[in-house]
């Protein structure tokens, strides 16, 4: 009998070296408060010399091009007063949340089944290389001659510029799989059903992510397009209707509070997707 | 298959036992790929309760042998039974230890990766409790049951892999180097772990190697694999030491001095222009 055997610390487990969780490292430190004060500083320092030099272009050019950060308060203000702009971002919030939602439900699961199944994948696989490459601002007018003026048209066309981010995303998600992991679950009993289920699908949550974040993104171009061409309402709808009314100051309210609203969303997409970080969801 | 032993290692008998007591029976199996042929001529059979090490060189297809008995390949000749059933592909029945533990699920603590056969044939909450509280205990895990993979060390992850195949009760375990990528003391600890694991649990074990003292610590019998390609069993030897054993043990040593004259011409076939013999330093 060798030493070896005896030791009591391989039983435990303690023989192995030890590793320690990430989580553990991060205590709150002088150097880390003083690094976030600095950071907010900067950030306020970012945004100032933003408005500074809005200011100075403004000047330059005048009113009749260039909306000044004032005008441009004044304007949101007139049109948070008569209700128009609580109208246009909802109605753009909702067509793009729907049509988005809707294109995640659709492409996560049949990218997840293209991946997995290869006549699946075979049959689908021509429809998303061509459609792919036709933008969804090429159907505007269809869509707005298909389904009308209202929510519907633009729904669909959040749909289209969703699913396939989604579905492409997903699906190469689904084929990286790790074979080790796929070999595990079939020989621990695991059927099909349940390796796509129990194995395939937590290993893509990282790839339905990247592709969900990407689809909003895309959808934000998508729905002011759709907006400006066939739309009573909707921040699209606004920046369209400013530059026949000829006020330049709601063009910009439009087009900022499409950032705000894009940087609102992404942000909120992080904070739903933290509990995923046990599937290595990266933020 | 042709043995020479010294006294001590008998040659094996190749007898076959009872039907039922047959965990593994390959006959004249083959592993084609295309032109390829990984394994030829396999005859191999692991009664029920035996530890059996597969020796050779890297590349020599014992990994391809033991991936077609878990059914993840297909044999091209031959015949491949797991107690008496035709293997036709994955399931229960054979349980796989891989040298990877990307195996593992990093999205699942070290419990529900234990309880994730259970879950998958329908094993209650209770059930699953009380099958993840006793395999966590007999691989020194109990105190890493909440953790998950990436939070534990190399071997520490390895044991989570045992544990998860012995929860799932196959009749037949398979071991690919499953301490292959560990550094070397841990590789060692991780010998004596299993030695003993083995010992409690009673499970049939084919194990897959190219480490002659392994071999030698852990199995009942060793069969050494020429190397491939159109790999065959070259010999074979029943270690009858008592366990636990010692590598420092003289007649270990005798075994080890035949088992590497065995092998040695093939390791020198398979890593000839590599320069990476590392069993050759003793």
């Amino acid at each position: 009998m060798s030493a070896l055997q005896e030791r009591p610390v391989a039983r435990t487990g303690a023989g192995d070296p030890p590793v320690r969780p990430g989580r553990q490292r991060r205590a709150p430190s002088g150097a880390a408060i003083a690094g976030s004060a600095s950071r907010a500083g900067v950030f306020l320092l970012s945004v100032l010399t933003g408005l500074v030099v809005w200011e100075l272009v403004a000047r330059h050019f005048g009113p009749s091009l260039v909306a000044s950060p004032r005008e441009t308060w004044d304007g949101a203000v007139q049109l948070v007063r008569d209700g128009m702009i609580w109208e246009a971002i909802g109605a753009s919030t909702y067509r793009i949340m729907v049509g988005w939602a809707l294109g995640l439900a659709v492409g996560a699961p049949l990218g997840l089944l293209m991946g997995r199944v290869r006549l699946i994948r075979m049959f689908f696989e021509p429809y998303i290389e061509f459609f792919r490459f036709i933008p969804p601002i090429a159907f505007v007018t269809l869509a707005v001659i298909w389904f009308g003026l209202g929510d519907t048209s633009k729904i669909v066309l959040i749909f289209y510029t969703s699913v396939f981010i989604v579905t492409i995303n997903t699906m190469s998600g689904a084929i990286a799989t790790d074979e080790n992991k796929l070999r595990a679950a079939s020989s621990l009993g695991a059927n099909r059903l349940q390796v796509l289920t129990s194995v395939v699908l937590p290993s893509t949550v990282p790839y339905i992510v990247t592709g969900a974040r990407l689809a909003m993104g895309n959808s934000f171009l998508t729905i002011v397009a759709a907006e400006m061409v066939g739309a009573e309402h909707g921040l699209g709808a606004l920046i369209w209707t400013s530059r026949n009314f000829g006020r330049i100051d709601w063009t910009f309210v439009a087009i900022i509070l499409l950032g705000v609203l894009g940087f609102t969303i992404d942000r909120l997409l992080r904070l739903v997707t933290r509990p995923l970080a046990r599937y290595k969801v990266k933020f | 298959m042709s043995s020479e032993a010294p006294s001590v290692v008998a040659p094996a008998p190749g007898a076959l036992g009872s039907r039922s007591d047959v965990a593994l029976a390959a006959d004249g199996v083959q592993i084609s790929f295309g032109d390829f042929v990984a394994v030829r001529d396999i005859d191999l059979t692991v009664r029920s309760g035996e530890f059996v090490c597969l020796l050779g060189p890297s590349g020599c297809g014992k990994s391809t042998l033991i991936s077609a008995v878990a059914g993840f390949e297909a044999t091209t000749a031959g015949t491949l039974q797991v107690n008496g059933h035709t293997v036709s592909g994955p399931g229960p029945d054979t349980g796989m230890v891989f040298q990877s533990s990307e195996a593992l699920f990093d999205w699942l603590t070290i419990r529900q990766n234990i309880e994730y056969g259970p879950r998958m044939r329908g094993a209650g909450r209770a059930e699953r409790r009380r099958i993840s509280d006793r395999f966590l205990d007999l691989v020194g895990l109990g105190h890493a049951a909440s953790k998950f993979p990436a939070q534990l060390s190399g071997g520490m992850r390895q044991r989570a892999q045992i544990a998860r195949v012995l929860a799932n009760e196959p009749q037949l375990i398979l071991m690919d180097e499953p301490f292959g990528a560990l550094d070397a003391q841990t590789r060692q600890v991780m010998q004596r772990e299993l030695d003993r694991i083995w010992r409690d649990s009673g499970a049939t074990v084919v194990f897959v190697t190219h480490d002659i003292d392994e071999a030698i610590i852990l199995g009942d019998r060793i069969h050494v694999m020429t190397a491939g390609p159109a790999a065959r069993i070259k010999s074979s030897y029943d270690v009858d030491l008592p366990r636990p054993r010692d590598e420092s043990d003289p007649q270990a040593i005798a075994l080890h001095r035949r088992l590497r004259a065995d092998i040695g011409e093939e390791v020198h076939k398979a890593l000839r222009g590599q320069g990476l013999i590392t069993e050759e330093d003793r």
